[in-house]
């Protein structure tokens, strides 16, 4: 079994407008230092063992679905578990 | 000319669809359920907007995948005219139909009012009732139409004249004020505000009834022969 951690991220290029939001309301509560928030999704997924390679799978169902190759981009952690 | 409108779990302007086409514009419609492997009896296309799949991921990402779906490409590819209005249009996008993708709206907010559009092209088989750069008063409902594409591909909308509907005063931060687009073979529109919450000037404006009957006009003279 694996546990893959995808993370999705906006584009640089593109403007994100809740990171921005964030940014300002951060300013607000006085944190002069925030030079810049980006938003973005976190998701965990388990995979069973298969003939196919790890590697290409993820990055099959991440680009096909995951994330939208247009205005976003993705990268992720696998770590080899133990079924339970 | 008969028309398919989709229906997906979480579409919520279908009867308004249904509607449009039935009562206002006098065409045959059927509701047509996100799982249907068939299309090859309708002559028209329409994806309404709502919530496909709760928007869960991304708008339109999940139904973008349903079975029906294949079948739109089919016929999209056939040339038949296909329309998605709101979330319609966010999942044309997600299949790669029509080129960009949505961002939140700038504010952040859901925005529900009637806007502005300027006519940008009236060459479309779904605009060709209007006039050159007439205004209309459409209403928008969405949280997400803020439009987003490469600069390559802005030029190529703007080169092949596939902008078809701007934003008067633009409500979401859309790129280029683009309300709505064509794709390069002008059979497949995508728009973020609503033509058939616009077919009686009761409900404020009968705007969007021009649309439905552009699109039938365009489809009598491609396949009606005069005895």
């Amino acid at each position: 079994m694996y546990k893959v951690k995808v993370f999705v991220t906006l584009r640089e290029s593109v403007l994100d407008p809740q990171g921005k939001a964030v940014t300002h309301s951060l300013h607000s509560l006085n944190y002069p230092e925030v030079a810049d928030v980006r938003i973005g999704k976190y998701m965990e997924l388990t995979l069973e063992k298969s003939e196919r390679d790890i590697d290409e799978v993820i990055n099959e169902i991440c680009s096909k679905l995951l994330a939208n190759p247009v205005i976003e981009d993705y990268r992720y952690e696998v770590e080899e578990c133990v079924a339970q | 000319m008969k028309f398919a409108v989709i229906v997906f779990p979480g579409s919520n302007c279908d009867i308004d669809m249904y509607h449009a086409v039935k009562d206002e514009l006098g065409e045959e419609v059927e509701y047509v359920w996100h799982d249907t492997d068939n299309l090859d009896e309708f002559d028209g296309i329409l994806l309404p907007g709502g919530f496909s799949y709760g928007d869960y991921l991304r708008t339109g990402a999940i139904a973008r995948f349903s079975k029906v779906m294949k079948e739109v490409i089919k016929a999209a590819e056939a040339g038949k005219p296909v329309m998605g209005v709101c979330n319609g249009f966010q999942i044309l996008l997600e299949a790669g139909l029509l080129p960009g993708a949505m961002r939140r709206n700038e504010t952040l907010s859901f925005i529900c009012k009637p806007v502005e559009l300027k006519v940008e092209n009236n060459e479309s088989i779904f605009t060709g009732e209007y006039a050159q750069g007439q205004t209309i008063t459409i209403p928008v409902a969405h949280g997400e139409g803020n439009y987003y594409c490469d600069e390559a591909t802005l030029e190529q909308l703007k080169a092949n004249n596939q902008i078809v509907f701007t934003y008067q005063q633009n409500p979401n931060g859309s790129l280029a004020d683009i309300a709505g687009i064509i794709n390069e073979k002008g059979n497949v529109l995508g728009m973020m505000p609503h033509p058939e919450r616009a077919v009686d000037s009761l409900l404020g404006s009968a705007d969007g009834l021009k649309m439905f009957q552009s699109i039938v006009k365009a489809w009598r003279e491609a396949h009606v022969v005069k005895a």
